[in-house]
């Protein structure tokens, strides 16, 4: 039931800290259902850690992170996770199962196995030829193997996403078309989508809110456009000026 | 040639037993080396600390931490009673299953602190539990590294559990130490050509296991798996599928040729008389000793000097009857162990020189040895210099040699002629005294005790009044002129008899 306006993840006052290191400063923030967020920061700035409180691969030391209307820490580990969709940089295909086997993951360990046609069905939305099942990770490329991360993340039919710099590694043209991809998943799935990322560009482009941290706070909560627009701060502008400046020049060039 | 191919085709009982030995030591190390390594993974305390051992037990040496075992289960018939088991397969297994645990151990540590961190973190994000992420994940990402462990420690275990002949288990160091003893370099060859074909063998299945693994190759692992099962079963069919094990008589030998051969002799006529026998050999003195008196072996030949010194501890030397007799009713009284008699024979410690050492150095007698000794090297087999008898005679005599070197009875003689030792501690039944013509010297002042060779019966064994009535008729049957005679037969360089041969020429001599 994710009728928009009502809050599918919210954190409370949550703190991180790694040794004398300030994760996570005290954040405390909504996200309504069917949002997708773009967490944009520098190396350091405590994104990867805000996002991984949320399954739990990082537990706060401090502050609360509810879910669906229930907080992450009092929800079964495993059932919390696989309720979860989550997609990260090195993709973590596991090298000796198969394309299928990598997607049907999560339905198998919770004792629910999917069928071949489900596979297919998931590796179409991803954009793959439904043939490529058979394959091992090694015999794919970094975009292929990254689209079967999106379909294992999706295959549990979570309504919710957390991607952690999810198109890192990849080369411009493949980043730009999954990127699509995934947004265009987002809206017919009605999901809630949380990327973390350091590309402004990226968050600009798939967005529909933007959030800028810097140390462990955050700084800037704005809309795409808004951003475009001047508003933010000092280091949101700071950020946004890289794709502005880019644009500029690309208009030039082209008179 | 032929005679090499007879000794290996002759090796079966103790192929079968070896890779028993081998495969249970193997199974037991895994089984402990793994669990560590899961919760070493887990950790890091667990993995220092586990490492850190394995390393430690690795530095001892195979062949003590075998012998080290059979006092550790001594002590543990305290807890475990007296049915337990102190020499033969348990302690080689237990000792070698330590040997085998730290390949496994450092692969398997090793291979989880390798694996790629993404992986795990995929793992942990589709909500893994503990045991699948363990089981889906981690093992068999690990396993062909652990393979390769379990190949390392295969080889080792087969090379080591040659030396489960020491304390009594059949393995193919039967062959090798019996061997060396007699200078039986075909034996030798053979037993040393068993073991590393074995280890070859085992070493290309696991590989094949191993290349299966690493691969995804599930008909090359299975296969290689099948094999290997194959080979441990038919093992256990040879050694335990056609005769009954129990009721089988055990004849224990310690490690020189005299005892091979008379274990030989004890064994032929049980055989004739329809017993089955098998034979331990190669045992050392005090080890024969309390492995008949816990019913591990029922029958030996032990020497009554040996007894009086080491076992009863005594400094004393009485007359030879006195001393027989007090041996007797000890070990009735302590160990229940039943002295069923004299062989016939005596052999005893004795200094012995070359003839020309002799003349040159005007020796006669351990007395016109003190004034010489310091620039003398004297000889003794391994275990003569921690002997009481060696403090008794050095003491007695004020005895300072200029060094004590030990060498396998067998080499003693050769390390006389050779000149590497001057005087040996040599056995006066030995039949190469008087080949190398070689002088014994007195022992005017009576620091040596009587070695009168008797026959010893577990407490069971001498409850069996059909045994003991098969094996009366050795009761002072052998003088020491044949029992030299044998012992050299087995012994000289040229027309080697093997110890059956020997002992059934003994028993014709002897009129048995």
């Amino acid at each position: 039931m994710s009728e928009s306006g009502e809050t599918a993840l919210s954190f409370e006052g949550v703190r991180k800290q790694f040794g004398n290191v300030r994760a996570v400063e005290s954040v405390t923030l909504a996200i309504p259902s069917g949002q997708f967020v773009a967490l944009v920061g520098a190396s350091g700035s405590g994104k990867s850690t805000l996002l991984k409180t949320v399954n739990r691969l990082v537990d706060p030391d401090a502050g609360h992170v509810v879910l669906q209307g229930r907080e992450v820490a009092s929800v079964p580990l495993a059932r919390l996770r696989r309720s979860i969709g989550y997609v990260f940089q090195s993709v973590g295909l596991f090298p000796h199962m198969t394309v299928a086997e990598n997607i049907g993951i999560g339905p198998r360990i919770a004792g629910e196995p999917i069928n071949r046609l489900q596979i297919s069905a998931l590796l179409e939305l991803v954009d793959l030829d439904p043939g490529l099942s058979t394959r091992m990770p090694d015999e794919l490329s970094g975009g292929q193997r990254q689209r079967v991360g999106v379909a294992r993340a999706l295959a549990s039919e979570p309504s919710i996403l957390l991607m952690d710099e999810p198109f890192g590694a990849l080369d411009p043209v493949t980043r730009d078309a999954l990127g699509e991809r995934v947004l265009d998943l987002h809206r017919r799935l009605g999901l809630t989508t949380v990327m973390v990322t350091h590309d402004m560009t990226e968050a600009l482009l798939l967005a529909d809110r933007v959030l800028v941290m810097e140390a462990g706070r955050i700084v800037a909560d704005e809309t795409p456009s808004a951003l475009v627009a001047g508003k933010g701060g000092e280091a949101a502008q700071a950020l946004v000026a890289v794709p502005r400046h880019q644009a500029q020049r690309l208009a030039e060039l082209s008179q | 040639m032929n005679a090499l191919l007879d000794a290996i085709t002759g090796l079966g009982d103790q192929l079968a037993a070896h890779v028993i030995l081998s495969a249970a030591a193997i199974a037991l190390g895994i089984a402990v080396a793994l669990p560590l390594a899961v919760w070493a993974s887990r950790a890091p305390a667990v993995s220092r600390a586990s490492l850190a051992f394995a390393s430690l037990v690795q530095t001892i040496p195979a062949l003590a931490l075998l012998a080290l075992f059979f006092p550790i289960l001594l002590s543990l018939r305290a807890v475990f009673g007296e049915g337990l088991p102190t020499l033969g397969f348990l302690p080689a297994l237990l000792a070698l299953a330590l040997y085998a645990l730290l390949p496994i151990l450092r692969n398997a540590v090793t291979a989880q602190a390798n694996l790629d961190p993404g992986v795990i973190e995929a793992a942990e994000g589709v909500g893994m539990s503990f045991w699948q992420r363990l089981r889906l994940v981690e093992a068999p990402l690990a396993a062909p590294y652990v393979m390769a462990g379990i190949r390392t420690a295969a080889v080792w275990t087969i090379g080591a559990a040659t030396l489960g002949t020491t304390i009594g288990q059949k393995s193919l160091g039967d062959p090798i130490f019996a061997g060396l003893q007699t200078q039986n370099w075909i034996l030798v060859l053979a037993g040393c050509l068993a073991s590393a074909g074995l280890a070859l063998l085992a070493d290309t299945l696991l590989g094949t296991i191993e290349r299966g693994f690493r691969e995804r190759r599930r008909g090359l692992w299975l296969g290689g798996m099948l094999a290997v099962a194959l080979g441990v079963a038919a093992a256990l069919v040879a050694q335990f599928g056609s005769e009954r094990d129990e009721g089988r008589i055990v004849i224990g030998a310690k490690g020189f040729s005299e005892q091979y051969i008379l274990a030989r002799l004890i064994g032929q006529r049980l055989e004739a008389e329809g017993f089955a026998v098998e034979y331990r050999d190669g045992l050392g003195s005090a080890v024969a000793h309390s492995a008949a008196a816990s019913g591990e072996i029922d029958i030996y030949v032990d020497y009554t000097g040996t007894i009086w010194t080491n076992q009863m501890k005594r400094k004393d030397n009485p007359p030879r009857e006195q001393m027989y007799r007090e041996i007797a009713r000890w070990e009735e009284a302590t160990s229940g162990m039943r002295v069923l008699g004299r062989l016939g024979f005596e052999n005893a410690y004795g200094f012995a020189v070359n003839a020309e050492t002799a003349r040159m150095a005007g020796l006669e007698s351990i007395e016109d040895l003190v004034d010489t000794a310091p620039q003398l090297t004297v000889g003794g087999d391994p275990e003569f210099f921690e002997r009481p008898e060696w403090f008794a005679v050095r003491d007695a005599y004020g005895l300072r040699f200029r060094e004590e070197r030990n060498f396998a009875p067998t080499f003693m003689y050769s390390a006389l002629s050779s000149g590497e030792a001057q005087v040996i501690a040599a056995y006066t039944s030995d039949g190469r005294i008087a080949a190398d013509n070689l002088v014994i010297l007195d022992d005017p002042r009576g620091a040596f005790p009587n070695y009168d060779a008797v026959l010893m019966l577990s407490p069971q064994a001498a409850r069996d009044t059909a045994m003991v009535a098969a094996l009366e008729p050795l009761i002072d049957a052998i003088d020491v002129q044949m029992m030299r005679e044998a012992n050299f037969s087995v012994d000289r360089e040229q027309d080697k008899l093997g110890f059956d041969e020997a002992a059934r020429r003994l028993a014709e001599k002897a009129g048995l």
